[in-house]
């Protein structure tokens, strides 16, 4: 029994990443379509990059409820600390996906009532917004918490450091880029071309982004360095920084040869790399740097009773997903009335 | 008690009020129409008349905005618990957690995923598909209510638990008690009565201003219209009083587990048998005396305790500190009754009209069936105002008090959030207001389009399906 309850707590955990990695891959293009906004103006291929997403975006972010709802149930302890000290920036993603999420409607229907360009604008600050408090939530993880008896115990703008903007930065153009690449797989013409020219900017930014982040984050803690550079550590952790690297060659071939699925693919494996080298860092930490897994967990009861339910519906969850891109798979095309 | 003044309490109290009371109304419409839909898709598909088909795409218009307010609205509650109500989270979280988890697996996930077939997929996935796709979504709604509702009625009537004497944690020890928990099943029938008694009055309030406007231009109301006000009349004359049976049962479960809430409720300080109803008061807690009371005689008892000798709890029973303000829940209370029995006072009159032929052409039915358009929707608020509120000074009833459960978070930043809540919530979702208002403005026609053109240009005009047509444009894609 012993045993059990040592490992329920990391059972959860790869599903709490898995679920947040697939909240981030999924909602991060929504999201990076929505800041792409500001590079595309004319209001038809605005209509088909909102098209490409309509159908799914809802079941996208579903997947950060989801997150939300395991950290309650399962870290209830995590959920407690690091909801009251990120408040703000949980606050302002929160008004910033209400933004973003009504938009899909609200532009369309008030359009030619002259309020039409409220809701762009609130598409594209909602997103821009949102991933950019993502990005700092994560950095202010990593760079950690004040925590006194197992409470938050800072102030309102502890997560608020120069590391943390960094990250929020990172995570945009890491949103954005992932956008850009969605699009390159799903639409055509002027738009597709536009895009594969944003995709390689983007990539350039989301790699400096990358190396900064990651140069940077084994000087905020002591373990967190000898995690990364200790022997044998180094030989698990080496293939991170290498195949990020070999996915960059992979993604300037893909996009000079005009691949469709090519540089999205690739740019989910940069974000697959991107979290699995945050989750070695703070491992075992749910709340970096005082409060282990084990520490904020629920009771094995409460731990047993959702991983019955999580085994049997998460893979008919992931079926009915996959089914419902399925029937919206395709490129997704300008109407005749616009040529 | 000392802190039940501390300002952040406070406004963690207003700011959670304010979001899950405007969240509230977008998944009990949600509820209501989703099953409307699937009615009125099913039917088409037995009957053939396009009718049905007409009424589904107007409606779905306006169920995918009411869907996607529920979502944003709803995802904000998915993490006040933790930012407003952090010792709460931690204490409770692994019961209420778990709940919403479960929520979030059987509930959120149908709804997200058979949503974008739902409103974009007819010409996809052919019709049998898309039926089921419309029945997954509104099952989807109803399991979401079931969830919430359990872990809702779990903190009014807590069971199935221990709490670990180191941490004061609740720790689940029967689940099947902890789901069907004593209020459970009658807030679950009392919410999706409400629920579909809300969306009838909608439907039928537009049904009527369509009737009223053609009447005004000297015409004869459309058949979607006619068909449409005479669903949302059969709701309402059905629902309506099952509503009231429905909530006279919840009562009597109430007085028997939280009698100091039905204290409260009636504005009584003293117990007593053959107890009259007011009818009217002004109760004070500080005087424990309700002013200007109407009475009426031996009502309290029947209604409570349904004996004219029945023995009626008071407040002054119970400690000050474990008291609801019932000033607050006395009036919330008797709107929603004030309403319910309108509603079927309503829906009797419709069933009237039709023995007489007259319920599509009664000029002043149709004005008040308008009128009665919030009156679905106002119940439902005021009776969780009533319940909500009813559950204070408590969390987790008699156990977690609310001051014990608000997070450490800074004054400033609490008074930041509220701030920022009123004002984006006030934008948004009047501005969805507003359009909905409008789409309903505008009458279902007979082929009617099922989706605004320039939205689903681009989805459902695909390579994939050269033969639809853009209505706009008249166009093939």
């Amino acid at each position: 029994m012993m045993d059990f309850v040592y490992w329920l707590p990391i059972i959860w955990a790869v599903i709490l990443v898995a679920a947040i990695s697939i909240y981030v891959v999924l909602d991060g293009f929504d999201l990076g379509i929505g800041m792409l906004f500001a590079l595309e103006r004319h209001p038809d291929r605005r209509d088909v990059m909102v098209n490409t997403i309509a159908p799914v975006w809802d079941g996208n972010e579903t997947w950060m409820v989801l997150g939300g709802a395991v950290l309650y149930g399962v870290f209830p302890g995590a959920y407690a600390t690091l909801l009251p000290a990120f408040y703000l920036p949980i606050i302002l993603m929160l008004l910033a996906l209400i933004f973003r999420g009504v938009a899909f409607e609200f532009r369309v229907m008030t359009r030619g009532t002259g309020r039409e360009g409220l809701w762009n604008t609130g598409f594209m600050a909602g997103s821009a917004m949102a991933a950019f408090c993502q990005g700092t939530i994560l950095g202010g993880v990593v760079q950690g918490i004040r925590v006194v008896d197992g409470a938050f115990a800072g102030g309102p703008f502890d997560w608020l450091t120069p590391f943390s903007i960094l990250c929020g930065l990172s995570v945009m153009c890491g949103y954005a880029l992932l956008g850009a690449t969605w699009l390159i797989w799903r639409t055509t013409g002027v738009l597709e071309e536009s895009c594969r020219r944003w995709a390689a900017r983007l990539a350039v930014g989301l790699f400096i982004g990358i190396v900064a982040v990651s140069l940077w984050t084994p000087l905020l803690h002591a373990p967190y360095l000898r995690r990364w550079t200790d022997w044998p550590n180094i030989l698990f952790v080496a293939p991170v920084p290498v195949l990020t690297v070999v996915l960059g060659a992979l993604f300037v071939m893909g996009l000079r040869r005009g691949h469709s699925k090519g540089p999205f693919l690739c740019a989910l494996g940069w974000f697959f790399l991107c979290l699995s080298g945050l989750g070695i860092t703070v491992w075992p930490y749910a709340v970096p740097p005082g409060l282990t897994l084990w520490d904020v967990s629920s009771p094995p009861s409460s731990q047993f009773f959702q991983l019955i339910g999580t085994a049997i519906l998460l893979p008919v969850i992931l079926t009915y997903t996959i089914y419902s891109y399925h029937v919206f798979r395709g490129k997704v095309t300008e109407t005749d009335g616009y040529h | 008690m000392q802190y039940a003044h501390d300002p952040a309490l406070l406004l963690a109290r207003f700011q959670f009020a304010f979001t899950v009371g405007v969240h509230i109304i977008f998944p009990a419409f949600s509820i209501g129409l989703a099953a409307y839909l699937a009615v009125l898709e099913g039917l088409w598909l037995r009957t053939g008349r396009p009718v049905f088909l007409d009424l589904y795409r107007y409606w779905i218009k306006v169920f995918s905005i009411v869907f996607g307010m529920g979502v944003v609205s709803g995802l904000v509650m998915s993490y006040e618990f933790g930012t407003n109500w952090s010792i709460f989270s931690k204490k409770a979280g692994p019961i209420t957690g778990v709940l919403l988890s479960y929520e979030v697996m059987t509930a959120f996930f149908l709804e997200a995923g058979f949503l974008g077939v739902m409103l974009f997929g007819m010409n996809r996935v052919g019709r049998g598909l898309h039926f089921a796709a419309t029945c997954c979504v509104s099952v989807g709604t109803l399991i979401s209510m079931t969830w919430i509702l359990s872990s809702n009625s779990w903190m009014q009537t807590p069971r199935g638990y221990t709490i670990d004497p180191a941490t004061g944690r609740f720790m689940p020890a029967d689940w099947l008690a902890i789901i069907f928990n004593p209020s459970f099943p009658f807030r679950l029938v009392h919410m999706g009565l409400a629920a579909f008694l809300s969306v009838a009055f909608i439907v039928g309030a537009t049904g009527a201003w369509h009737m009223l406007k053609a009447r005004k231009a000297g015409k004869i109301s459309s058949e979607p219209v006619r068909v449409m006000f005479s669903m949302a009349m059969w709701m309402a004359a059905i629902v309506a009083p099952l509503q009231i049976l429905a909530g006279d049962a919840h009562g009597l479960n109430t007085l028997k587990y939280q009698p100091v809430k039905i204290a409260a409720m009636e504005g009584d300080w003293v117990s007593e048998d053959h107890a009259p109803e007011l009818l009217f008061g002004i109760p004070n807690m500080k005087t424990e005396h309700t002013d200007y009371a109407i009475k009426l005689p031996l009502a309290g008892s029947l209604i409570l305790t349904h004996s004219l000798n029945g023995r009626v709890p008071g407040m002054k029973d119970f400690p000050r500190d474990q008291r609801p303000p019932s000033p607050v829940i006395f009036f919330s209370f008797r709107i929603m009754v004030a309403l319910g029995m309108l509603m079927m006072l309503v829906g009797l009159w419709s069933l009237w009209l039709r023995r007489n032929s007259t319920l599509f052409t009664n000029p002043v039915f149709h004005r008040v069936a308008l009128c009665m358009a919030p009156a679905g929707f106002l119940a439902l608020l005021c009776g969780w105002v009533t319940t909500e509120v009813g559950r204070q000074p408590w969390t987790v009833y008699g156990l977690l008090r609310t001051s014990d459960s608000v997070s450490p978070v800074a004054l400033s930043s609490m008074a930041f959030s509220m701030t920022a809540f009123v004002v984006v919530y006030v934008l948004v979702f009047g501005s969805g207001m507003g359009i909905l208002v409008r789409m309903l403005g505008r009458a279902p026609q007979e082929g009617e389009h099922e989706t605004p053109p320039s939205h689903a240009s681009g989805i459902l005009a695909t390579s994939m399906h050269p033969g639809v047509i853009d209505p706009s444009t008249g166009k093939g894609a």
